[in-house]
């Protein structure tokens, strides 16, 4: 529930047990299989990204309460700005790095 | 069951606190691309090894999975307290803050025992590129961590000596904020570093 104002104080326990739950599933599987190996390296590297992202995603909702309703606009403009950010230097810096191993090594 | 923040906060407080909250979830994501910047040159160095040690012969699951537990229910634990502390119910606070400190640090506790042990046996932040990468980066998270708990302690104190006063509540808040932020940046680092390392 908000205060008149805005600042947010009330939590009920309901998010942190779901959020909880769902984040220990979306740990063991990964865990499981990277300790058996029982898929293919690049299939178990697929999946172990597709899960952190909804992990990510878990957390950002149960724990930190992000979402569309009650967050402050200014504070999802800022998130999605540090999104383009990561994802223009992490994604960038692959790009290049691993181009340009690809040149010198050919 | 009076919450804190009814009772005392008047419109122009609660200004200040969600201009507070703002500035503190500005830095929270400049610290986000930051670690964006070290996981980016981590997946660069990761092959550079320099005929030393390679990921596959210093990562130990286990002691990763255990990591990953600790922190994960120190988030949880945290929310309960935050829970408690929209009850106003003051010893709650003060146990699950201490829970949760426990937690962080066992944490700390087996991270140094992992970075001890890998400079022991030839494998510190000199010896290649990936291990300079990988204990920049690793390093970087721990140390936010122990700030975190040094936080704790501060804010512990603060519960203890002024109560749940709306000033007080309003730190807890951002506190919380930077710990659930510290348990994402772990996701990612077992999922790039750990998992990917020892497959």
């Amino acid at each position: 529930m908000e205060i008149k104002s805005g600042l947010q104080i009330e939590r009920t326990i309901k998010p942190y047990l779901i959020g909880l739950a769902l984040a220990v599933l979306l740990t063991a599987i990964p865990f499981g299989l990277a300790a058996t190996g029982v898929l293919p390296r690049e299939t178990t590297l697929i999946i172990i990204a597709a899960l952190a992202v909804l992990q990510i995603l878990v957390h950002l909702s149960f724990f930190l309460h992000i979402d569309f309703k009650t967050t402050p606009r200014e504070n999802l403009v800022a998130l999605a700005f540090a999104l383009v950010l990561i994802f223009i230097m992490v994604g960038g810096s692959l790009w290049i790095m691993f181009d340009l191993y690809h040149r010198m090594m050919v | 069951m009076s919450s804190v923040a009814r009772m005392t906060i008047s419109p122009r407080d609660a200004e200040r606190y969600e201009e507070k909250d703002f500035g503190f979830w500005l830095y929270l994501m400049s610290d986000a691309v930051i670690f964006a910047c070290l996981f980016a040159t981590y997946l660069v160095m990761v092959g550079n090894t320099a005929g030393g040690p390679t990921p596959k012969d210093v990562f130990e699951l286990d002691r990763a999975a255990a990591e990953t537990a600790l922190l994960l229910l120190s988030s949880t634990t945290f929310g309960v307290a935050a829970v408690a502390l929209s009850a106003g119910d003051r010893g709650k606070v003060l146990l699950w803050l201490a829970v949760t400190f426990l937690l962080g640090a066992g944490f700390i506790f087996l991270e140094i025992g992992e970075f001890t042990g890998m400079i022991a046996q030839g494998a510190g932040p000199d010896r290649s590129g990936f291990l300079s990468a990988f204990f920049t980066l690793v390093g970087t998270h721990g140390f936010h961590v122990s700030v975190g708990l040094v936080w704790i302690v501060v804010m512990f104190a603060q519960v203890f000596f002024k109560g749940l006063t709306a000033p007080v509540a309003s730190r807890f808040m951002r506190l919380g904020l930077f710990w659930h932020f510290l348990d994402i940046i772990w996701v990612v680092i077992f999922s790039v570093v750990y998992l990917p390392g020892v497959l």
